[in-house]
């Protein structure tokens, strides 16, 4: 089962050293952290970003303004100096990813934040954060697209593109809130998955979960689980910076910590040296893949929400997940019975739980700010089970879809 | 190159790992290598201290070769990769090798906004007026009126003066060398690697097998007699009336200047923000 409590750790993933534990403040930056007020605020999603970067043990930011993810660089260019951390606007997107990978080489944990004109840019540098396995986190606050579009207004336009969106096989890790806490909890995950999995993690945010404000009141930080990458313990001339185990996460040495890596985005061996060498370039391509499939209990999140009786589910993520989760109330008032399935965890896709949904629902209803990205996963998993009917509501004018709009579509639907 | 003995090159090469290198013959790239070697062994530098980045390109594939922290990144970002290295660990000596291509034409916007911010980077832009890798495309640099193959009937672009172009955007170190002036690029490596803020090196090269094919150079010696000839150092030029400096590579430092550097800069930046308690 793929069910989780979404503000539970992971039951398999063990603690790290820097976790539970109500440490003394060591460093400049817990002692700052330890003595914020952690009271109930009103906070925006783009805050709550920035605050669970911080909270992760980010030290290093670099991008590039852009409507609607600015805030995230401004709060984080007020807060990382005072932790030492480093902030740079740089002068484009691509740069940004350049710099968050080359700081992440070189030890930092590192973030940029974008939205979709700035999302495409950075494609190439995260195939590259990808195929060198840097951990690396980029935020993209989705707003309408094509191109310029609303930058203002909502759109769900970037699922598939935060799957599909860099050249070449290579699986993605893509965490989805619907909720200003959870903004602050999953960027939280973002930065624990980059570093557990050596890899460039997307959160994906809804332009209007960027900017609504809600009552938030963060953990106590002894309460908030920071993952780092495993350092190397070998002598240099034995270390692989890419080396074989069952669950594919191997250590990872920094730039100037004697160990003398080679990092290239051509196709390399385990040594991470470049090669032409068909079985080489296999059990690299082999290894990305592994690297996400194995490990998937541990990846994939869900909600489900008053699924257990339901004869209806609606399949929804981020800010059309709220709607759907009020609709759902609407419905069950009049004697409906409609449920809600919710992705945390975008991709790697919930399969096992939508196969199962599908088997226990008759209707499948999928709400979504796009002309069908979603749906397109729900149909993939469909196909043997012809009986369950799908409703599509899908909508790009930048208007959110509304808790009425969905019952309405249901009822007609049914 | 006289003063460190060639044994110490081989000390510094990934001897067991992915040799032969990929250059043809007559290549300017391995001179290139040879006296970044040279200079960086002549210096007390800890080579574990010591990030060699890249982009994409011939020259770029110089960092595979090379027992120090080595980073082969996209085409035209070696610049941004070096960036977020040096600005986390500033005490790290980063040395961006790079060519005409990757950083004047993709990368262009990244050499500027370096040279503008100051930053604490060595860029050696080995320029061969092509791109080799590719098979022989026009680059920025490619002379107006030569051949590539894709300007089979001359190039009616004008060329980019690299040089001015980091000079103009800010780099507190540019100086302009040749691959047959070894010692001199050695030299000129060494001081730039010491200079505290952002230094681009362009140094000429030769690209025998597709520019000098393309455009009937003869083979490497010639244009290797090409540049020994065709140069003269700065402190000539100036004498010289500008009708005899035309067409001719000015080879010296042309700007060698202290600004404050970048992450320097930044580290001042985060003292006094953590002095005044975190308040703005």
């Amino acid at each position: 089962m793929q069910k989780k409590q979404i503000t539970k750790p992971a039951p398999k993933a063990k603690p790290t050293k820097t976790a539970a534990k109500p440490a003394k403040p060591e460093t400049k930056i817990d002692e700052l952290q330890s003595t914020r007020e952690r009271k109930t605020v009103l906070m925006q999603g783009n805050e709550a970003v920035a605050y669970g970067a911080l909270d992760a043990g980010c030290n290093f930011f670099a991008g590039y303004p852009i409507t609607p993810s600015t805030e995230i660089a401004e709060i984080l260019a007020a807060e990382l100096p005072k932790r030492g951390g480093v902030f740079v606007q740089m002068e484009d997107e691509i740069a940004s990813i350049c710099a968050i990978t080359g700081a992440s080489l070189a030890g930092a944990k590192a973030l940029t934040a974008t939205s979709g004109p700035g999302f495409s840019l950075m494609q190439e540098g995260i195939g590259f954060a990808k195929i060198t396995e840097t951990p690396c986190v980029v935020v993209n606050v989705q707003r309408v697209g094509p191109s310029t579009g609303m930058p203002t207004s909502c759109a769900q336009g970037e699922i598939q593109q935060s799957r599909w969106g860099s050249h070449g096989d290579s699986p993605a890790i893509v965490l989805y809130p619907d909720s200003v806490k959870e903004c602050y909890e999953l960027t939280i995950r973002a930065v624990n998955l980059s570093e557990k999995y050596r890899t460039c993690v997307i959160l994906l945010l809804d332009e209007v979960l960027g900017h609504m404000r809600e009552a938030v009141r963060l953990p106590d930080l002894a309460n908030v689980r920071v993952i780092s990458r495993i350092k190397p313990t070998v002598p240099p001339h034995w270390y692989k910076h890419y080396d074989e185990n069952q669950k594919y996460l191997s250590p990872l040495a920094s730039y100037g910590e004697g160990y003398r890596f080679h990092v290239t985005g051509l196709t390399h061996d385990q040594l991470g040296f470049p090669t032409n060498k068909a079985v080489e370039a296999a059990d690299m391509m082999d290894r990305l893949r592994k690297k996400i499939v194995y490990n998937i209990r541990d990846l994939v999140q869900i909600e489900s929400y008053e699924m257990e009786d339901a004869r209806i589910a609606i399949f929804a993520a981020g800010i059309t997940a709220r709607a759907a989760k009020a609709a759902v109330a609407m419905a069950r008032q009049e004697g409906i019975k409609v449920g809600l399935l919710r992705p945390l965890t975008i991709w790697p896709f919930p399969d096992d739980a939508v196969r199962k949904m599908l088997r226990d629902v008759d209707i499948v209803v999928v709400p979504e700010l796009n002309q069908g990205q979603l749906v397109r996963e729900i149909q993939r998993l469909v196909k043997d089970r012809s009986d369950s009917k799908l409703i599509k509501i899908q909508r790009v004018n930048g208007k959110l879809i509304s808790p009425a709009d969905i019952l309405r579509k249901m009822k007609e639907g049914i | 190159m006289a003063n460190v003995p060639q044994k110490i090159i081989h000390e510094y090469l990934r001897h067991d790992k992915k040799f032969p290198h990929v250059w043809c013959a007559g290549c300017s790239n391995g001179i290139v290598l040879g006296t970044i070697i040279r200079a960086l062994a002549s210096m007390d530098i800890d080579r574990d201290d010591i990030v060699m980045v890249s982009g994409i390109g011939c020259s770029s594939r110089m960092p595979v070769y090379v027992d120090f922290n080595t980073l082969h990144t996209l085409h035209g970002r070696s610049i941004a990769y070096a960036t977020g290295i040096k600005l986390h660990k500033p005490h790290l000596k980063v040395i961006v090798v790079t060519g005409d291509g990757d950083c004047t034409a993709i990368g262009g916007n990244h050499l500027i906004h370096a040279a503008r911010r100051n930053i604490d980077l060595t860029v050696i832009l080995v320029n061969n007026n092509i791109y080799g890798m590719t098979g022989g495309q026009c680059s920025p640099t490619t002379p107006h009126e030569a051949i590539a193959t894709t300007a089979p009937y001359g190039n009616i672009e004008p060329d980019f003066n690299i040089c001015e172009l980091a000079l103009g955007a800010g780099a507190s170190y540019v100086a302009r060398t040749t691959a047959y002036h070894t010692q001199e690029t050695q030299n000129i490596v060494k001081e730039a690697i010491e200079h505290p803020g952002f230094a681009l090196i362009e140094v000429v090269s030769a690209c025998p097998v597709i520019y000098g094919r393309l455009n009937k150079k003869g083979g490497a010696p010639e244009m290797m007699k090409e540049m020994r000839d065709n140069s003269i150092p700065l402190a000539a030029a100036e004498k010289l009336p500008p009708e005899k400096v035309e067409g001719k590579i000015i080879r010296g430092v042309l700007r060698k200047d202290l600004r404050p550097e970048y992450t320097a800069q930044y580290a001042d930046l985060v003292k006094r923000v953590q002095a005044m308690g975190g308040d703005k």
